[in-house]
């Protein structure tokens, strides 16, 4: 991943002690050893509101693995930064919001509750996917020889498309949805158990069902093959369209049900929300280390929790700085580790 | 690639350098004529449908995001560095004189120079608008190389991702206005009533104010033409000096360049630099002589879209074809949508005039698509891109050929000597 054009293809020339890459590396564990020293401070300052913040972040970071596998497997596959895919996720939100509330009539999370929820999320994430791959088949699989700038602008353009549907759908301003998102049950400090116990029902299925897909099935192994290679993979007789168009559905499915979630604990949503949480899931995505889709999921985890220390526990920014703290530590990341948590680096094909 | 340009292409684009800003500066001084000198005294209807479609207020506007265009596309046109913060320059020039030139938050110093006269007495900082350019164009090029830094190890989707953060930080800073107790931006208040461009020297002549306040929309006109012209010359000339050829050349192959001996740490700052001086130009010409203050509503991820989308629109890499993007998309923005849409109503007897306005995100977001998909050289293409465009892909099959060592060529031939 990481651009080995200049300075690591010429340190293997000259084997020399670069001060740089040392006083990096130093600067790199200094700055773990400030989060957790952060963290330390804030476990001790104040437990209960630390844990309850801890698993808040766990809530958030289960929805942003979601948007984040997306993310990561196209780029996995086709090296695209699928910038509409925030959007998307928007998007979902919306379409289960219209379902659950103006079509299914419901306002609470009970036993029918639950079974509209799951309705919702069905049909927000058929229509996530189908929109993905819509985009896929109209835009990108064309521009897959082009430049490539080509290929991200055009995902600006789809980011814009889609949050004009969301203006147009959901108004210019952000709307609250007449949900009940107190399911009841123990809570503290604004944690809610019942509310991570739905997420992680939701997430952690979907997640063992991805790594099932990807890891067992013929077309699980028709993606990494096209991913390694698209041409030999086509000389193997793999359907290239096909398995990446299967891959936006997947990321697209992925984004509709993170939608759906987002609206059952958090029940308002807005045309931008896509933006910012994109960039957080991209964040997450990158932290993990880009294409892995194990890294996606930790990366979601990790950005999740510490945005909700950040925001919640004694020693925090609070929520005006919690897109700073995250975009700070993106860009810490870039400088030592670019490669992300669990990528690995690879070396550019000339 | 190489730039092979022969000593007669050579002088045509060095008379092309000063055509070009010299006949831009030709039409704003027939503009300012025609606003000045003619449209007051045409027929009220005509004049009133000047001013509906074509203010002059437009054409400052537009002045201002042509000299954002132009910066933008040092990055992203010259370099082929994606930048998606660019607002973050935008930004900092527009603070930039907001502390120079205003008295921010009631403080209490007086600091002057060079200032307009009718200043002298009043509390604040207030410092000549010419000086503020340049310090504003110095902050952002040391803005834009501290943000540039970080991605000096990047490929092109990160270094998006790193430039829209930093863009995203410096918004999120100036909506929270203050730094550890420290009042830095005011907020979402802003700074207000930035001093306005004296007109100094000139404004001994007859008709020509002291000071370009709102009401003279016509001769700001000609000082931010000024501005653009200067942005356009240095555009066109650093492009055919070494440092352009260096831009061009890791645009199109980044690690061919550094082979070739480009500098690619010196190299990519620079066209960082170069693009957040011109950005600070803007925003100082626009906090300064189109608005008179600056808020932190404006310093939005969807400025720096739109700023991409008149380059891209334009053609990347082209000066003349970014200025046509900006003036298009700019008047498209401020005067053209809306306007379209009172006419549609007008004709039609509808109500449909907000949904032009709000559909802007359709607008844009399809134009990028459309644009990328069957004209990716933009309205007016750069020559070397259109070459580029018109030469297959290399594929993957193709370029296998050049793992063949030099070794197995001369065994393979001196066999087939052999043979034959």
């Amino acid at each position: 991943m990481v651009a080995v054009a200049s300075s690591p293809s010429l340190t293997k020339l000259r084997r020399k002690v670069r001060l740089g890459d040392t006083a990096g590396r130093i600067v790199g564990w200094l700055i773990v050893a400030g989060i957790v020293f952060w963290i330390g401070a804030n476990i001790v300052k104040s437990p209960s509101q630390f844990f309850a913040a801890f698993l808040t972040g766990i809530n958030n970071g289960a929805l942003y693995a979601l948007i984040a596998l997306g993310y990561t497997m196209v780029y996995g596959i086709i090296e695209l930064i699928n910038f509409a895919h925030g959007d998307l996720f928007m998007l979902g939100t919306v379409i289960s919001a219209n379902v659950f509330v103006n079509w299914l009539g419901l306002g609470s999370l009970g036993a029918s509750g639950l079974a509209g929820l799951l309705l919702s999320m069905v049909i927000a994430m058929i229509a996530c996917a189908a929109i993905n791959v819509g985009t896929e088949v109209i835009a990108y699989r064309r521009l897959r020889n082009a430049p490539k700038l080509a290929p991200l602008i055009t995902a600006v353009g789809f980011s814009f498309i889609f949050q004009d549907i969301g203006i147009n759908a959901n108004g210019s301003a952000p709307k609250n949805w007449p949900i009940k998102t107190n399911l009841g049950g123990p809570s503290w400090n604004g944690f809610q158990l019942y509310q991570l116990i739905l997420v992680l029902a939701v997430t952690v299925p979907l997640l063992l069902l991805m790594t099932f897909i990807v890891t067992r099935t013929n077309q699980g192994k028709a993606m990494r093959a096209v991913a390694s290679d698209q041409d030999g993979a086509r000389l193997m007789g793999i359907n290239v369209n096909r398995t990446i168009s299967f891959v936006f559905a997947l990321g697209g499915a992925l984004a509709g049900s993170a939608g759906a979630l987002w609206i059952a604990t958090h029940a308002s949503n807005s045309y931008n929300l896509g933006l910012r949480l994109g960039l957080i899931a991209f964040t997450a995505a990158v932290l993990g280390g880009i294409g892995n889709l194990v890294g996606a999921v930790l990366g979601g985890l990790l950005i999740g929790v510490i945005e909700a220390v950040n925001n919640g526990a004694a020693y925090g920014l609070g929520q005006a700085w919690s897109q700073t703290v995250i975009f700070a530590i993106l860009i810490t990341l870039m400088v030592f580790k670019p490669e992300g948590l669990l990528g690995s680096r690879t070396t550019e094909k000339v | 690639m190489a730039t092979t340009t022969r000593p007669s292409t050579i002088r045509q684009q060095g008379m092309s350098r000063f055509i070009w800003p010299i006949s831009m500066l030709l039409v704003v001084v027939l503009l300012f004529l025609f606003y000045n000198n003619i449209e007051p005294n045409l027929q009220t209807n005509v004049a009133n449908g000047i001013n509906d479609w074509l203010p002059v207020a437009t054409f400052n506007e537009s002045m201002v995001w042509i000299i954002m265009a132009l910066g933008l596309n040092v990055v992203v046109g010259y370099a082929g560095l994606l930048d998606l913060g660019y607002v973050a320059f935008w930004a900092i020039g527009g603070y930039t004189a907001g502390w120079l030139m205003a008295q921010p938050w009631a403080n209490n110093w007086t600091f002057h120079l060079l200032s307009p006269t009718y200043l002298s007495k009043a509390p604040g900082i207030h410092v000549t608008f010419w000086l503020v350019l340049i310090v504003a164009g110095v902050v952002c090029a040391i803005a834009g190389i501290i943000i540039g830094a970080p991605t000096l190890r990047l490929r092109g989707d990160y270094l998006a991702l790193v430039t829209l953060g930093f863009g995203e930080m410096i918004g999120q800073v100036a909506r929270n206005g203050s730094i550890a107790g420290v009042n830095i931006t005011n907020g979402d208040t802003g700074i207000s009533s930035i001093d306005p461009i004296g007109t100094g020297f000139f404004g001994n002549f007859q008709g020509v104010p002291k000071v370009l306040t709102a009401f003279d929309d016509t001769y700001k006109l000609i000082v931010l033409a000024v501005l653009v012209a200067i942005c356009m010359f240095v555009s066109l000339r650093i492009r055919d000096g070494r440092l352009g050829r260096a831009w061009l050349a890791i645009r199109e192959d980044e690690l061919a360049a550094s082979m070739m001996g480009v500098n690619l740490v010196k190299t990519k700052l620079s066209a960082y630099a170069v693009g957040a001086f011109f950005g600070g130009l803007g925003g100082v010409g626009f906090a300064s002589a189109v608005t008179g203050n600056v808020a932190s509503s404006r310093f939005l991820f969807s400025v720096s879209i739109t700023v991409l989308l008149m380059v891209v629109l334009g053609g990347m890499g082209n000066v003349w074809g970014v200025t046509i993007g900006a003036v298009i998309l700019s008047w498209i923005n401020s005067t053209g949508l809306s306007q379209f849409g009172v006419q549609f109503d007008e004709w039609t007897g509808l109500h449909v005039a907000d949904k032009f306005q709000q559909n802007q995100f359709l607008l844009f977001g399809v134009v990028l698509v459309l644009m990328m998909l069957f004209r990716p050289g933009g309205l007016v293409p750069e020559k070397r891109t259109q070459k580029l465009m018109r030469e297959a892909p290399r594929t993957e099959a193709e370029s296998l050929g050049a793992d063949i060592t030099e070794a197995e060529v001369e065994d393979e031939f001196a066999h087939g000597e052999a043979a034959r």
